[in-house]
């Protein structure tokens, strides 16, 4: 029986009870005192208590990161693991701050409220060292987006993506539990540092190999990883734009937390183990790479589009998952957190040029660079970051996540092999986002009028654009929480 | 100094992308301003450095956990090519005198393009840190992109599209040699210098060498990858196709010399066995700059569009570089780095030429209708110039290409006989497609009389600028100047190749 220290578990937890707590604060907000309040004022105070409760929560784990760096094997509190939340809770605030004007809903205190419970699940699925708490927090996680991804109510589009989605989601975790059961009878726990100390002393069986394959469905699922990416495209087209924003990005940073503790559990134990992982790993990766790249080039909706390149982001991600060195978990998330800001950037985007025109196909782009020069600015950093064009930080967090794979001592010649083929597979996703920044900066659009934005939306944009413009010329300034090299 | 060549540029581009588009005229002005005080700074260096050998420039750490630094340095060979970044940039801003006229032309943003691709240029011949090398270098990519699909002409959105692969696709071959370099050393460094020095497994090298080479070649125009530089400059503005063949052509060739041989000149080294006479790499990418020279020749002697006879000449001239570079002796490497200078102010000349001077009031390329407007007659400065920049493409003695050319030819008659002969037969195919389109564009026997026996007018066109001028003036002073006294170079260049590492310049060693 696993002892708890009840004080370091309140110390741990706390920026998830923050949440939590705010979470029912913003409910009885928006139904108890602004009941006859207009949309857009219940709209706006809801939010802003959202952000409110993130910035609280972020300034805890900001000031108490490494204080306390286990619960009884449990919970990790290492700066590694703070690092990723105060990047979750930071991605939800600004997701928040996105979505102040967006009109999808008629029910702001339920939205947020449900957005937090999501980012309390991202962020304990981020700490959790033992696969009961993963499983429950994943569940939260998921539960809560597939609630928001129908938030639409009057879109049809919305409620099959969340159709989709939950179907998708319900299967792969019952999978993934069906795999954690195999594990828990393999080695009669469920702490990942006990499977590692227990599968250390066995051999691989086959029941190991099932039981890993199905943790991969379960996870591939969360980070659509091919061959589990079915969900992505239709949930990102048609969820609202900042549940697609925050489900590209939150809840990504959460799934790739937990494959790395997982990796890295797993890594202690004998190589051959390690090596059937590994081999699931690469397959995904290899797939994710070329099929998320491939499909890129052919989309219209700028939306799906993102979808796919989320899956060939993935897949690079997994490549360093599957390196499982420490640089290359360190590696792992410095790139899902700088992609994942990028992302909410885009959506942003994509939110705003929405709004005015209707939809998110490609041609909808056209001459933004013309009716609104700021807005086109940042559009052209978030994809060409995305892309991997220095000195953005996407080709910062490129190199350092391929360097650290190819450092690896378990990275032979697939390591090289694959690196070559997600450096070539980047070089042709260029081809897809210079589609849009064509549809942007020269195609000339059907109307010259102005698109409106709001002063808020803009100055968070900017400050994204411009995050992504400073973590790319100094790269080290993450280093105190993420090491790099 | 050198060092401000890059901030300067960087700075400018950035006024411009925020400047208000009511001063839209006056934005040309604000850009050649700055592309002065860049030649300035580069001739201020240039001169302040005459008879040193490296000298530092700035040295900064950058990235300490990876080892990156940001390091720049300029030994000759940089300082020649900065010179004539700085040269292109300031005649190309003049060509493009015309943009800022009219109020949809978006001059502020065509400058900012143009001023970040050449900061980026700069970057490039300054770094010695290789990341920070490889940053400036796909800087220097996406800029080009836009000023081609946005003022472009002839299928721009196709020959913007083609090169920013091309060039993509080429710099992710480099990523992979430079990040499995990295992790191979494991030293912890990205200086080239530091990497220079450790040594590589041979069977490494084998692999990565043609893959960077490659890399950094497609950019240079090597066949077969050179599909995208006629495409890409026919369909540029005026002076995007000045820059992309005047200097940025000359960073895959840099790149070839200054990164895939320095690091790995044991990928140079002989194979163990031999394929219809190819034993090497060397043989290998020696035989594609040949079939570059001669086949960019033949091509262009068959065009009828005028730009792509300049487009395809690049090719071919750009071959000679390569092959220059693959002779592994001192006079080769001097010559085809000398041919990078020379080619850079030539090809930008005959581009301004075609693209701005004659297309812009004649608003045809096609050779056989500029044949029937006696543009000898009616635009005798366009004719002139044509002529002289004809010359020093042919490799008159007397111009620039000229001693250039020389050099490359006597270091291939020393490394590859053949490959010098046959070479030498593309100088006399460079002969004839000069010849050729001078001929058809300027002084055709276009009929005086039309079909009643009265007099056709010479047609007018608008008179030639005095930017037009100023920019010819420099481009054509400086090949005349350096063709007449190339040691003004060759002082600087010679000195840095001799000092090249040891392994790059004893070819053909054997196992």
């Amino acid at each position: 029986m696993v002892t708890v220290n009840l004080g370091a578990l309140f110390s741990v937890t706390l920026p998830e009870t923050i949440l939590e707590i705010v979470s029912l604060l913003v409910l009885v907000v928006d139904l108890g005192l602004l009941r006859r309040s207009t949309q857009s004022v219940r709209m706006g105070w809801a939010c802003v208590l959202g952000v409110l409760g993130c910035g609280v929560s972020a300034v805890w784990l900001g000031s108490h990161a490494g204080v306390v760096t286990s619960v009884g094997g449990l919970l990790a509190g290492t700066p590694l693991v703070a690092a990723a939340q105060i990047g979750i809770v930071v991605l939800t605030a600004l997701v928040l701050l996105l979505s102040i004007k967006a009109e999808f809903s008629r029910n702001p205190g339920e939205y947020v409220a449900v957005v937090l419970l999501a980012t309390a699940g991202m962020m304990l699925v981020t700490a959790a060292r033992d696969l009961l708490i993963i499983f429950v927090a994943l569940e939260l996680l998921s539960l809560s987006l597939y609630v928001l991804t129908g938030f639409a109510k009057s879109s049809a589009l919305s409620a099959e993506a969340a159709l989709k989605y939950y179907l998708f989601g319900g299967m792969s975790a019952a999978l993934m539990l069906f795999g954690f059961s195999y594990m828990y009878g393999l080695t009669g726990t469920t702490n990942l540092a006990g499977i590692a100390a227990a599968l250390a002393t066995q051999g691989v069986s086959p029941l190991l190999v099932v039981a890993l394959v199905m943790v991969a469905a379960g996870l591939g699922f969360k980070v659509a990883a091919v061959p589990f990416q079915l969900w992505a495209p239709d949930t990102y087209q048609s969820a609202p734009a900042p549940v697609a924003a925050l489900i590209a990005s939150g809840s990504k940073v959460a799934s790739f937390a937990v494959l790395v503790a997982l990796t890295s559990g797993l890594a202690s134990g004998a190589y051959s183990q390690v090596a059937s992982w590994t081999v699931l790993l690469l397959c995904m990766a290899a797939g994710s790479i070329v099929l998320g790249n491939l499909a890129a080039l052919v989309q219209t909706s700028v939306r799906r589009l993102l979808a796919y390149s989320a899956i060939a982001h993935a897949g690079y991600m997994l490549l360093g998952i599957a390196a499982h060195t420490d640089q290359s978990g360190a590696a792992v998330l410095y790139y899902v957190l700088t992609y994942a800001l990028t992302t909410v950037g885009a959506f942003g985007v994509i939110a705003v040029v929405e709004r005015s025109t209707g939809s998110d196909r490609m041609d909808t782009f056209a001459g933004l660079s013309r009716r609104n020069p700021l807005l086109a600015g940042t559009m052209l950093i978030f994809l060409l970051s995305l892309a991997g064009i220095p000195p953005l930080v996407g080709f910062w967090a490129k190199f350092n996540l391929f360097a650290a794979v190819l450092r690896a001592p378990a990275a032979g010649a697939w390591g090289l092999a694959l690196v070559a083929i997600a450096l070539g597979a980047s070089a042709v996703s260029l081809y897809y986002y210079v589609q849009v920044l064509k549809r942007i900066y020269v195609v000339p659009g059907t109307s010259e009028e102005p698109i409106e934005v709001s002063a808020l939306e803009l100055s968070v944009l900017m400050l994204i654009a411009l995050t992504v413009v400073a973590f790319g010329i100094l790269p080290g300034l993450l280093s105190e929480w993420i090491p790099l090299g | 100094m050198l060092a401000y060549t890059i901030y300067l540029s960087f700075a400018g581009a950035l006024v411009l992308a925020v400047w208000p588009r009511a001063w839209n005229a006056a934005a040309r002005v604000f850009a050649l301003l700055v592309a002065i005080a860049g030649l300035a700074a580069a001739l201020f260096g240039f001169v302040a450095a005459s008879g040193q050998g490296t000298v530092a420039v700035a040295d900064v750490a950058w990235i300490p956990a990876m080892g990156i630094h940001y390091t720049l340095a300029a030994d000759g060979i940089s300082r020649v090519l900065v010179l004539l970044t700085g040269l292109a940039a300031v005649a190309g801003i003049l060509f493009s005198w015309n943009i800022g006229q009219k109020d949809g032309d978006r001059a502020n943003e065509f400058f900012a393009f143009f001023l970040a691709l050449i900061g980026g240029v700069y970057g490039v011949f300054l770094s010695v840190d290789l990341f920070l090398l490889f940053v400036f270098y796909e800087i220097a990519i996406v800029p080009k992109y836009f000023l081609i699909a946005i003022w472009g002409s002839t299928r721009r959105e196709y020959g913007a599209m083609k090169l920013a692969l091309y060039s993509f696709a080429g710099s992710a071959m480099v990523l992979i040699g430079l990040l499995a370099a990295y992790a191979t050393a494991g030293s912890h460094t990205m200086n080239l210098y530091a990497l220079a020095q450790y040594p590589f497994p041979v069977s490494f090298q084998m692999w990565a060498f043609p893959l960077v080479f490659t890399g950094f070649a497609i950019l240079a125009g090597m066949w077969p990858f050179h599909t995208w530089a006629p495409t890409g400059h026919v369909a540029a503005p005026t002076a995007a196709s000045m820059l992309l063949a005047g200097v940025v052509m000359k960073l895959g060739a840099y790149g070839c010399l200054r990164v895939a041989m320095t690091l790995f000149p044991h990928g140079l080294d002989p194979w163990r066995f031999s394929f219809l006479g190819i034993d090497s790499w060397r043989t290998v990418f020696a035989l594609l700059a040949v079939i570059g020279i001669v086949y960019g020749a033949a091509v262009a002697l068959v065009q009828n569009d005028f730009k792509f006879v300049i487009g395809y000449s690049s090719v071919s001239h750009m071959g000679f570089v390569l092959l220059g570079l693959l002779t592994l002796t001192q006079i080769g490497i001097n010559g085809a780095v000398l041919q990078m200078f020379s080619h850079g102010i030539i090809a930008g000349l005959l581009f301004a030429t075609v693209g701005r001077i004659v297309y812009e009031r004649t608003h045809t390329r096609d050779l056989s209708a500029l044949s029937k407007l006696q543009l000898g007659k009616a635009m005798p400065f366009a004719a002139w110039v044509f002529v002289i920049a004809g010359m020093a493409s042919m490799g008159l003695p007397g111009f620039s290409g000229f001693i250039a050319e020389v050099q490359v030819i006597a270091g291939a008659w020393r490394a590859f006989p053949l490959f010098a002969v046959i070479a030498g037969l593309g100088i006399v195919v460079g002969v004839a497609y000069t010849w050729r389109a001078m001929q058809r564009a300027f002084f055709s026997d276009a009929p005086t009389l039309d079909a009643n026996g009265a007099a056709v007018p010479i047609p007018q066109y608008e008179p030639i600028t005095l930017a037009e001028k100023a920019a010819v003036l420099l481009l054509a002073g400086t090949s005349l100047l350096i063709g007449l006294y190339p040691k003004l170079l060759l002082d600087a260049i010679a000195p840095a190749v001799e000092a090249l590492p040891h392994a790059l310049l004893t070819g053909g060693r054997p196992w």
